[in-house]
């Protein structure tokens, strides 16, 4: 039986009526037609469906639509500001952690959530926050680094 | 992929829930996390036609702690909620990093230790821990409540006494005693998203001049059926003057007292191995932690 769910996602109000069974992922790329947020694995292992909910960086592919009524939810797409890249959209992009980019959403995503809570991490912070994140093309260096980029600079 | 279909409930009260799980016996599953049921079903090991969604239940989601009571955990409080809980890390901080060693970040912020026990894989991380930690479970029913340490709750592989109308509601860990030192150890391949090789939970304590070992509770994760106690080990060094060789005994006896399996992760003499050189370092860790406390 479907639902009324009302919810925020990047900033805007949505009401839609969902079945019970559609995950957080499914209404963000079929409902919203938002489809910078990627399943990877449908299965929690990949990170690439990684959006922030309240703040809080979860696997897209695991929540239930139904279960996001009420919160603020951060895609991709949220980041920019027009023409106006994020920080770590503009670090990702020059760093060249960027190849096939299909971790890259969920990865900047789970690097936000990591910069909100702790504005100058460590390596090992770092590399914590993104350990739900799987990339097959980079070997993670340059994500790394693009991150580190971000931190160090809002020190200044 | 797809979840298969489902009706769905979302109970306010604990009580509400209790008759959904009666009304719907057999047919049912509650959701908490989501983040091992949600995965089963879309893999089609589990097709309850019945779903309840347990968030919504406002008395079960909180962290408390008195000198006397000790710990409560509501069963849907979240790894993330744990592992960063200031109360939980002053005093019982081998259950916060536990619980940090979960899955990822994402899965730590709506992963809930409730599910994770109930889950009952023999690898969980929460459930030596909280075994080390002398944990019990409130159940509820129906019929009422009641009280099950948690060493006796498991039954095999992703089995629990959990009768079919059943939730676990709380956590209870009692309170530490002085001169007590707890560690939780998790050997695996990765930094993240891996099931532990072996997990080897220990919490010793010790005598006012630190050199005894008083009591001591080792909990082996990934290594038998069920999370399992290593008694043997534990008796080779309770009321003894802890000393290196008695320490290097006791780490040899769990390898002998689990019975590990050999699969993808690993074979069961590795895990012998691991369970040895890894009961030896959590023990050498938790005497110096009771020692500093």
């Amino acid at each position: 039986m479907k639902q009324l769910l009302k919810l925020r996602v990047n900033g805007e109000e949505y009401e839609a009526l969902v079945g019970p069974g559609m995950t957080l992922l499914d209404f963000i790329r079929n409902e919203l037609e938002l489809t910078g947020t990627k399943e990877g694995c449908g299965l929690g292992d990949c990170g690439a469906c990684t959006v922030l909910m309240d703040g809080k960086a979860v696997n897209s592919c695991l929540v239930l639509a139904v279960d996001a009524k009420g919160k603020e939810i951060l895609t991709i797409e949220g980041l920019a500001k027009g023409t106006e890249l994020h920080p770590l959209q503009e670090a990702f992009i020059g760093h060249g952690a960027v190849q096939c980019g299909f971790c890259t959403p969920g990865m900047i995503l789970s690097a936000k959530a990591l910069l909100d809570e702790h504005p100058r991490p460590n390596e090992d912070e770092i590399k914590t926050a993104i350990g739900g994140n799987l990339c097959r093309c980079t070997g993670y260096v340059k994500i790394v680094e693009s991150i580190k980029a971000v931190a160090t600079k809002e020190e200044k | 992929m797809y979840l298969p279909q489902f009706e769905y409930f979302e109970p306010r009260t604990l009580d509400e829930a209790c008759s959904l799980l009666d009304k719907y016996r057999g047919e049912v599953k509650v959701i908490a996390g989501g983040t091992d049921l949600i995965v089963q079903m879309k893999q089609k090991a589990l097709s309850p036609p019945y779903l309840i969604n347990l968030k919504q239940i406002p008395d079960i989601g909180d962290i408390s702690y008195d000198e006397s009571e000790g710990l409560r955990i509501g069963a849907l409080v979240t790894h993330r909620a744990i592992s960063t809980s200031a109360i939980i890390r002053e005093k019982y901080n081998m259950l916060a990093t536990a619980s940090s060693k979960v899955g990822s970040v994402q899965v730590q912020n709506i992963g809930t230790i409730g599910g994770n026990i109930c889950n009952a894989s023999p690898a969980a991380d929460t459930a030596p821990a909280l075994i080390g930690l002398s944990a019990r479970l409130k159940v509820l029913s129906g019929k009422g409540e009641r009280v099950i340490s948690l060493e006796d709750f498991f039954r095999g592989p992703g089995e629990t006494v959990l009768g079919d109308n059943e939730i676990v509601a709380e956590i209870r860990v009692p309170n530490i005693e002085p001169y007590t030192g707890a560690v939780y150890l998790k050997h695996g391949l990765r930094k993240a998203m891996d099931l532990a090789i072996v997990g080897v939970a220990v919490v010793i304590r010790v005598d006012f001049e630190r050199k005894k070992c008083e009591e001591i509770r080792i909990a082996l994760g990934a290594v038998a059926p069920t999370p399992l106690r290593a008694k043997i080990a534990e008796e080779i060094l309770r009321n003894k003057k802890i000393d290196d060789g008695l320490v290097e005994k006791a780490a040899h006896e769990a390898a002998w007292e689990c019975r590990p399996i050999s699969d993808v992760q690993a074979s069961a003499e590795y895990r012998r191995e691991m369970v040895e050189v890894f009961t030896e370092r959590a023990v050498r860790e938790a005497f110096r932690g009771a020692e500093a406390s």
